[in-house]
């Protein structure tokens, strides 16, 4: 283990670059570690994001040697034998400043995807009973544990290239409301995500499913709406 | 990316592929002069490249249809591996025949 | 891309997956011996079954080629998605025309 790390951190906003510093690598160092290092010894001006710090929250991920990490659990042993760091803010978003970017479009995405859950009940009927084991729950419990950290977003080919693309997590989100049978929404549902930008973008390049902290599968969820919004298609339920 | 390039291509050889062919409207001693020219090497070594973008487009394809319809995600990367292996192996034989 | 051209584009890709197949296999076969006119014509001439096979590939290419064309333009061209659209519309009318008219070529001349 070298004693000390280059660390190569992005300064400014778009037309920034990067400067170098040396901090001390220390035993089970994770990234957002030596971030904070720099932000308290070396220059306080430094902005990023972070709030829990156990992976939870998804607030800090950034771009670490080239790939979207969430840098809170990625231990600097993982990504930099060499004892080099060179740490960004995400990519296809905007840069406010050095690490921090601005998340409005992705999450005004998710939005768009209608990503939100539609009650099919009042607080005054009786509580529907799910069956937890039952397939439907199962498939739409598959990507529950999504953190919005964005970093599928970062890694994804098809929103670099197609700005109007919902990307990998607001779709996987309308998947697991998809298959959430207490919703009420899923008509227009369908219907947002077959439009252009929608599903049908992605190219299954699965960048998304290989780098998403929580080991979800975005691809697969995609995946499933292509399938169902073009049986539903094919049924005359929604509109080309 | 490899499947996008190797559909851009065969979509820009497509139209002379046709035309070619379509030569043979008229008798087939025009197409017959373009396969003389087709009978120079470095043709012959252009056509393998086609035939190897053919084969790899056909193969991404079928590896997109897969993840698109079965419930089969994993090894991608090995995969797309596998498709150029095959690809090539295809585009090598085809080079084998015809010199 | 639409759910409809999604539907398009799959769907002639799965169409195309056995006649590629078959395409290669022709190409390995008769390229043991070089091309000639002859040959080709004495396979296609007054065949049904290779006028249907090409015609089917023909079609399915033009359209499978055409809106792969407009989603490549739509996100590595300045042209947008209608500049897209129209470019694609065009290729894929160019092709089926000189597809068809190689087809019509090869089995009835």
């Amino acid at each position: 283990m070298p004693a000390e790390l280059s660390v190569a951190l992005w300064r400014g906003a778009e037309d920034g670059r990067y400067e170098t510093y040396r901090v001390p690598r220390r035993e089970s160092q994770t990234v957002l570690d030596v971030v904070s290092f720099v932000q308290r010894h070396i220059d306080p001006t430094l902005s990023y994001r972070f709030a829990c710090r156990v992976g939870v929250c998804g607030s800090c991920a950034m771009t670490v040697n080239g790939k979207p990490r969430w840098t809170c659990r990625t231990h600097v042993a993982k990504v930099a034998g060499d004892g080099r760091l060179e740490i960004g803010p995400l990519e296809n978003l905007p840069v406010i400043k050095d690490l921090a970017t601005d998340m409005q479009a992705f999450f005004e995405k998710w939005q768009r995807a209608k990503g939100v859950f539609e009650p099919s009940r009042t607080r005054l009927d009786a509580i529907e009973e799910i069956r937890p084991d039952s397939p439907a729950r199962r498939a739409a419990d598959a990507a529950i544990e999504c953190i919005n950290c964005g970093v599928c977003y970062a890694a994804c080919d098809t929103v670099r290239w197609n700005r109007d693309y919902l990307g990998p997590a607001a779709l996987t989100r309308a998947w697991t409301l998809v298959n959430d049978e207490r919703d009420a929404g899923v008509a227009a549902r369908l219907q947002a995500v077959a439009a252009a930008g929608g599903c049908h973008a992605c190219h299954s390049h699965q960048s998304c499913q290989e780098l998403c902290p929580q080991a979800l599968n975005p691809t697969a969820a995609i995946a499933g709406l292509k399938r169902r919004t073009l049986a539903a298609y094919l049924k005359g339920e929604i509109e080309p | 990316m490899i499947h996008r390039l190797s559909g851009l291509a065969l979509a820009i050889f497509l139209p002379v592929h046709f035309f070619v062919l379509g030569l043979s409207f008229h008798g087939g001693a025009r197409l017959d002069s373009v396969l003389r020219w087709t009978d120079q090497p470095p043709v012959k070594l252009a056509e393998g490249g086609l035939v190897f973008l053919l084969t790899v487009h056909l193969l991404g394809g079928l590896r997109v249809l897969a993840i698109e319809n079965f419930a089969w995600s994993d090894g991608q990367k090995q995969l797309a591996t596998l498709a150029a292996a095959a690809s090539a192996i295809v585009a090598f034989v085809f080079l084998v025949r015809v010199f | 891309m639409t759910v409809r051209l999604y539907l398009w584009q799959r769907a002639t890709a799965a169409v195309m997956v056995p006649l590629v197949l078959l395409h290669i296999a022709v190409i390995l076969y008769v390229s043991r011996q070089g091309l000639t006119a002859a040959d080709i014509l004495s396979r296609t001439h007054g065949s049904l079954p290779w006028a249907s096979y090409y015609a089917l590939f023909v079609a399915a290419a033009s359209i499978h080629a055409a809106i792969g064309v407009r989603n490549v333009l739509t996100e590595w061209s300045p042209l947008g998605e209608r500049g897209a659209g129209w470019c694609a519309l065009s290729l894929g009318i160019a092709l089926a025309l000189l597809g068809f008219h190689a087809v019509v070529a090869l089995v009835l001349m």
